[in-house]
């Protein structure tokens, strides 16, 4: 029955993966290293064109 | 169509119109054979226009700059839609508070004009928005040039074409009975067509992008284009009774047709309303506060976030329904959770402006913006709040209802787009500024007080409603009649209607702004804001007497 595994597969491995996705995903927003990358990230929309890789 | 030439474009447009008008003659049903003329007239034009092309030059030089010709187009229909969609919510507004003007007639009753209102603001005045501020942002923060400009074109004018076919086919009476997702099966899969066009011309140019780093309001359209895509599919995933006619009927049936319509409603409010238009918001805001978004890793954390909630909280709109209880409460939970996020993104958006608090009162534009955030975070609180099951109780199928999603899309939708189109228009004409600075707040305040009395008079006529229908008497029985209840919300209609009426009027002076900006006017006015300066006490102290 489709309804029944697919239950199962929510409630369970499912669970397991959308978890484990949605901490790797926030988790790397959040690490220190990345704190130069995003803080050039948020200024490049006032960048000048062809200034963008400096 | 690169690489056909103008004559066999023709060609092809000619025999496509000749297949709609065939199809129209052995349609089944008038509505469907006015569609099919409609769509057969539309093919004839494309023929006449690619016939206008022979003996110009093929293959123009490629231009170098952005390409904003199809934006421009994208913020008058705009502009265009909204007026429409807003006169049309004041005439339903109308015919709830006087019942009389039904009309007696079958095009103009409140059933046919109610989804002919919804579409008209969410898919046309929105989605026009969408795609306009899409195309601005994603070229902007590429720094690349769009990837497809001809099938961007496309894109617009397909667009054009589904709101057209969609809008009339509810005043012949053509719906699927799905809300937000009226459109019978033909126009559904010529809206994945357009629709996977404009993901390809999205896409396309994200990848030609000479910025190493994806900027966060790209990711936000990109999720709402790719989402809508995969809503709309399976939501209207039906049976036409005729292949020439208009009527069909859904490949689910009962709860389970239910839910999938729910799942698909909510992620349009989730994905269309929200993303997209965060998208907008994650680009305007720091541009025209002229500072950098407060935290751009909350806003990585706000769309991981609602990438992973929103999907699950459909359900909500199916409380104390056939639908199993663990999917309620899991509708329900998802919901609840989804308020810190939410939060999270209003916050991002308020504290950009961090140091520079004063721009509320001095830039009418960031004033509508941050009233914006402001009806985002109050909208998304209030949510979460009514899909709590014993608030639902009382507040679901009532005015209560009608009044969040207009604090959503009046205050949240509304006034980010208006910002927008303030922010785009002088830039994609080429002028120094808008026509006028003062006109801005005049919008500002007609739809701000609009939205007060709209929301406010709909949260009294819900509660009212709620508790007149569940009001027992010491016998037992219930205490009101359905008559009695709508009575009694008669003057609330009132106050309504006229929050609307302010609205519109808020729209009318944009709309005249923007048209007068195009048409390169400047009016004549004094500025917002100066220094303080007091002649009187412009002079020196006078020397104390020796």
């Amino acid at each position: 029955m489709i309804y029944d595994s697919l239950r199962r597969i929510a409630d369970s491995w499912g669970l397991v993966a959308m978890f484990v996705l949605f901490t790797i995903f926030v988790g790397w927003a959040l690490l220190p290293r990345n704190r130069a990358t995003n803080l050039k990230a948020a200024r490049s929309i006032f960048e000048e064109e062809g200034h963008s890789d400096v | 169509m690169a690489g056909i030439d103008c004559v066999s474009r023709a060609g092809i447009w000619l025999f496509l119109a000749l297949v709609l008008f065939a199809a129209c003659a052995v349609s089944v049903d008038q509505a469907f054979a006015v569609h099919m003329a409609l769509c057969s007239g539309v093919a004839l034009i494309c023929a006449f226009r690619a016939m206008g092309e022979v003996g110009k030059p093929e293959g123009l030089a490629a231009e170098t700059g952005y390409y904003d010709e199809v934006i421009r187009w994208g913020v008058i229909a705009t502009v265009f839609w909204g007026v429409v969609g807003f006169l049309v919510g004041i005439v339903i507004a109308s015919q709830l508070t006087f019942p009389l003007l039904n009309l007696h007639y079958d095009f103009s009753t409140f059933g046919r004009l109610r989804p002919l209102h919804t579409s008209a603001v969410i898919f046309a005045f929105g989605g026009n928005a969408l795609l306009a501020t899409s195309f601005y942002v994603v070229q902007r923060t590429c720094r690349a040039r769009l990837a497809f400009p001809a099938l961007s074109r496309f894109v617009f004018w397909g667009y054009q074409l589904f709101i057209v076919l969609a809008a009339t086919g509810y005043l012949m009476g053509v719906t699927e009975g799905k809300e937000y997702a009226e459109p019978e099966w033909y126009v559904d899969i010529w809206l994945t067509i357009v629709w996977v066009c404009y993901l390809i011309v999205f896409a396309g140019t994200i990848v030609r992008r000479s910025e190493p780093h994806i900027y966060v309001a790209n990711w936000f359209y990109l999720s709402f284009i790719i989402t809508v895509a995969m809503l709309h599919v399976v939501n209207n995933i039906s049976l036409p009774v005729s292949w020439v006619g208009s009527k069909s009927y859904s490949a689910f049936s009962g709860v389970q047709d239910a839910l999938t319509q729910w799942w698909y409603g909510h992620n349009a409010v989730g994905f269309f309303l929200t993303a997209g238009f965060l998208g907008m918001m994650y680009y305007f805001v720091p541009k025209q506060a002229e500072r950098p978004v407060y935290s751009y890793r909350l806003s990585i954390v706000h769309f991981w976030s609602l990438i992973f909630l929103y999907i699950w909280a459909g359900p909500h709109h199916l409380h104390y329904t056939a639908l199993p209880d663990w999917a309620q409460t899991l509708g329900e939970v998802f919901s609840i959770m989804l308020w810190m996020p939410s939060w999270g993104g209003m916050i991002n958006g308020l504290m950009t402006l961090n140091g520079a608090w004063d721009k509320i009162r001095t830039d009418p534009i960031i004033r509508m913006m941050v009233a914006a955030l402001a009806f985002y975070g109050m909208s998304t609180f209030e949510g979460p709040m009514m899909s709590i099951k014993s608030v639902n109780s009382l507040s679901h199928y009532t005015n209560w209802t009608i009044g969040h999603v207009h604090s959503g899309a009046l205050g949240w939708n509304g006034m980010i787009t208006f910002g927008a189109l303030y922010y785009m228009t002088p830039r994609l004409w080429g002028r120094e500024r808008l026509y006028s600075l003062r006109m801005i707040n005049w919008h500002f305040w007609c739809a701000t007080l609009g939205i007060v009395l709209y929301a406010s008079s709909m949260w009294v006529a819900g509660i009212t409603q709620g508790l007149m229908w569940r009001e027992y008497g010491s016998d037992g029985y219930l205490v009101y009649s359905f008559a009695e209840v709508v009575a009694a919300l008669h003057p609330y209609y009132l106050i309504r209607t006229l929050g609307g009426l302010l609205y519109f009027t808020g729209a009318l002076f944009m709309t005249w702004n923007i048209w007068m900006t195009i048409a390169g006017k400047r009016r004549d006015e004094a500025p917002l804001t100066t220094a303080a300066y007091d002649p009187a006490r412009d002079h020196p102290l006078k020397p104390f007497a020796a």
